[in-house]
């Protein structure tokens, strides 16, 4: 690297930066900013689910002729569906989540200096933010933006002609998630070898946090699902664009065949879902490492199996590439094939509940300290357990084509995989929000956001078990023509209701970070009394991290309430960083 | 970058104990991109047999498709793709010889062996380009497409009868009163096929195109590593491993065109 930016150029030191920390911080703003739309979204078209037809003279002028009289149309309230999902999924929980916490934590946890290539680091967020971007200006072109459901089904996504939304604004769509899968390839090149090749002497393979581990196989995930998404959509645009017809056969619009002939809309299906269910487990393993890593912390115990928590993340991650039928049960797939999906999907329960048993039995009996960061971690045990119970049932094909593209499904996987992994990602940014800013962040603030998030977003994910039983069905713009859901107006107002509750408790949030990030108390050194090496740079962030020398690694992460035979702590103190040598006597933990 | 922190240069990133697979991190890079890329071509391929399988009594026969060779009339089934292959195979060789010559830092023998790879991809690139060509351009007899879109052979050169995919023959006066609500098709292009269903030349063109990409790319980083071999970057630098890393990168290509030559022309 040459040497020709000062660090006071501002140019490179906040934009055009190869150091992780600051890249870091751009994936955390762009990512939360995108994540913000996301839920502003979700709560307009709450607002027509929970009262049909009603009208909001304020929507009008926000979103103008998407809301003639206050009224969100039905083509509108489809293209919110989409891009909420997009967002949510893509942007803020897999490159937010992963872009922040591995570009922070791999070189900080690890020993390093930076990322393996800073260059490809910054690539992969500048192409991250050029694809914000394109989806961004996708809401503005004329047609709207993709409406065709976040998992963007041909034959809607497939013939431009189909509907408002399968115009430019799938064009762009597909244009921007080329642009986000390279992003996530540079990215996640750069985390695997990071990891493989940058460790401080001492810090084995079996002595990384679990962060790391989760972090270094979520981009194992990303590496080998992602192009497969990348050929499905390239097949698509061929089809859009060139005439081919990989996913069309047998269309009529308005009563006319189209020339279309001889390809297969399942064939996306399958190629999708080969993506798109690794892809729950790119969201949710960051989020499990850093449960790992705040509870052990905030219980002031070791993480309890050590070696099981990382067996099961590769245990998941394997099983995740296996299952992906499971979302495609009703597409006339053979029993004898739904019957195998159905089994291997069935299999990820037992890796999940070792990763629960392991938290639960690591909180017990620890001397919890309630930070945010820990009850949002918590948080995150209950809404896996929540939504993993309900994938049980989703999980059998007997079972899940009675609810199939109902509520319940929507219910489950919010809860499981969108719920988890929010709660993930604000546990670790209230965790090392000192290790970003060098400021605490408010608690008590803190203790508020949580109790109104954990409380609104049950209120608003758990009733829709009950919408999905009785059959109401997912993604409709209203469902007052239909007699039999009356009965359901009460419960689609209370989620609205809800959701209303959840949106505006997370101002307490972005209060809270702006507002310490410039005004807060300064962070201590190791604010938590934490065993990782990120806990030993300056608080003041310096290029390369460490002013002098390296440190050296002696034992595992988790050295917490270590005691010795006489019952006293090892050092003196209830736990012991991992530069510390391994004292006369003691017994190294690691393998 | 410079300012109060140290420089950091790559050489010194690597502080720990012993680096695992004994690599540096741009080859690990390289690897798992390979990895990356394999899938891409998994999705196409497989997406392939998907097809293939569903259409399995009207598929075209590649043998009936590829018949043509450069300067020579007359049938030729899969001879020219054969040489191409043949071709590409002889160029991930003189790759290795290349890599080869490097670890025994002989410019030299780097400079010779990657001009002969350059020249083999490009022979290659060019090739693909042929087929194409041919492909497109199709048969001086053509086909015929019915009304109901299914193209059907000629059986002979008077075009008054033709036989479905399916083998079932249909000559005199049904076949007169089908003739001429159809139409003539020559060649294929994304939409019309004159060797039967326009998936196959969907499939063709986009596998064989996204597979010519990644040749094409190969070419040109094969070029740049071999401009910088020529001004001497590498026996500076002390050591050819970028030669390694696009040769890395080229029998990935070589090794992917094996299984789509497989999968497209021989099954």
């Amino acid at each position: 690297m040459s040497a020709t930016h000062q660090d006071n150029d501002f140019l490179f030191k906040y934009i055009f930066s190869t150091d992780h920390k600051m890249i870091a911080k751009q994936f955390f703003l762009t990512g939360s900013i995108m994540g913000l739309i996301g839920m502003l979204m979700s709560t307009i078209f709450r607002l027509q689910l929970g009262y049909p037809g009603e009208s909001f003279a304020f929507l009008e002028p926000i979103l103008g002729s998407w809301a003639p009289d206050g009224v969100l149309t039905p083509d509108k309230y489809l293209a919110l569906v989409t891009l909420h999902g997009t967002i949510m999924v893509f942007f803020l929980l897999t490159a937010g989540l992963s872009g922040t916490f591995s570009n922070l934590l791999i070189p900080l946890q690890l020993g390093a200096r930076d990322m393996a290539s800073g260059f490809m680091n910054m690539l992969s967020y500048w192409f991250f933010f050029l694809s914000s971007c394109v989806m961004i200006a996708s809401i503005f072109v004329e047609g709207g933006p993709a409406s065709g459901g976040w998992t963007i089904y041909p034959p809607l996504s497939a013939l431009p002609e189909a509907i408002p939304g399968s115009g430019m604004g799938m064009t762009l769509w597909i244009i921007s998630m080329a642009l986000f899968i390279v992003s996530s390839l540079l990215g996640s090149l750069n985390y695997i070898v990071t990891v493989f090749n940058l460790r401080t002497k001492g810090m084995t393979m079996t002595r990384m946090p679990l962060t790391i581990w989760a972090f270094l196989i979520t981009a194992v995930l990303g590496v080998l699902s992602f192009p497969v998404l990348f050929s499905a959509v390239l097949l698509l645009f061929f089809d859009r664009s060139f005439g081919t017809s990989f996913y069309l056969s047998d269309i009529y619009i308005a009563g006319q065949a189209l020339e279309v002939d001889g390809g297969s809309p399942v064939l996306y299906e399958h190629l999708f879902w080969f993506l798109g269910h690794p892809e729950v487990y790119i969201i949710l393993l960051p989020a499990l490492g850093i449960t790992s890593e705040v509870i052990a912390t905030n219980s002031r115990k070791p993480i309890f199996g050590y070696r099981a928590m990382i067996g099961s993340i590769l245990a998941i991650a394997f099983i995740s590439f296996l299952v992906w039928g499971h979302h495609m049960f009703v597409t006339g797939m053979n029993p004898f094939l739904g019957a195998v999906f159905t089994f291997t999907t069935l299999l990820v329960a037992i890796p999940s509940a070792v990763k629960v048993f392991n938290y639960l039995t690591t909180l017990w009996k620890g001397n919890i300290k309630f930070t945010p960061a820990m009850l949002f971690a918590i948080g995150l045990v209950s809404t896996f357990i929540t939504g993993g119970l309900t994938g049980i049932i989703l999980g059998d094909s007997a079972l899940d084509i009675n609810v199939h593209d109902t509520y319940f499904v929507v219910g489950h996987f919010h809860i499981v995989m969108g719920l988890s992994g929010t709660f993930g990602m604000i546990s670790g940014i209230y965790h090392w929000f000192p290790k970003m800013f060098g400021r605490m962040m408010d608690k008590n603030l803190g203790f508020l956001h949580f109790w109104t998030t954990i409380v609104a977003a049950y209120g608003v994910f758990f009733p829709m078990h009950f919408l999905g039983l009785a059959g109401v069905p997912r993604r409709y713009y209203a469902n007052t023509e239909f007699p039999m859901f009356n009965e359901m107006y009460d419960i689609n107002e209370l989620i609205t209701v809800f959701a209303i509750i959840a949106a505006v408790g997370q101002i307490f949030f972005i209060f809270n970070i702006f507002y310490s990030m410039f005004k807060g108390p300064k962070a201590p050194q190791n604010p938590w009394r934490s065993t990782t090496l990120e806990w030993t740079t300056p608080v003041e962030h310096l290029h390369g991290n460490w002013p002098g020398e390296l440190p050296e690694v002696y034992r595992w992460a988790y050295d917490y309430s270590k005691v010795d035979e006489n019952g006293d702590f090892v050092g003196g103190d209830d736990f012991t960083p991992q530069t510390v040598p391994l004292r006369e006597g003691e017994e190294d933990l690691s393998h | 970058m410079a300012g109060h922190s140290p420089t950091i240069d790559s050489k010194k990133l690597w502080g720990g104990g012993f680096s695992p697979f004994n690599v540096s991190y741009g080859k690990i890079m390289m690897w798992f991109f390979l990895v990356s890329d394999a899938f891409s071509f998994s999705a196409l391929l497989i997406s392939y047999g998907f097809m293939r399988h569903h259409f399995e009594d009207s598929w075209p026969v590649a043998e009936e498709v590829f018949t043509h060779f450069p300067f020579l009339h007359g049938d030729h089934p899969l001879l020219y793709v054969a040489l191409m292959t043949f071709i590409l195979i002889m160029s991930s060789v003189t790759m290795v010889l290349a890599v080869e010559a490097g670890h025994r830092m002989d410019k030299k023998g780097v400079v010779k062996w990657m001009a002969w790879t350059i020249v083999g991809g490009l022979v290659f690139v060019g090739s693909q380009a042929w087929e194409w060509y041919h492909f497109i351009h199709g048969t001086e007899l053509g086909a015929l497409q019915l009304a109901d879109g299914t193209v059907v052979q000629w059986l002979s050169d008077a075009k008054n009868a033709f036989v479905y995919p399916n083998g079932i023959e249909v000559t005199g006066a049904d076949a007169a009163a089908m003739i001429q609500s159809g139409t003539e098709v020559y060649g294929a292009n994304l939409t019309v096929n004159e060797y039967g269903l326009p998936t196959f030349g969907d499939f063709f063109f986009f596998i064989t195109g996204f597979h010519g990409t990644h040749v094409f790319s190969g070419v040109v980083l094969n070029f740049v590593i071999f401009v910088n071999v020529l001004k001497g970057t590498y026996e500076k630098r002390g050591h050819y491993e970028m030669v390694e890393k696009v040769g890395l990168y080229w029998h990935f290509v070589d090794l992917v065109w094996v299984f789509v030559f497989t999968f497209f022309y021989l099954i």
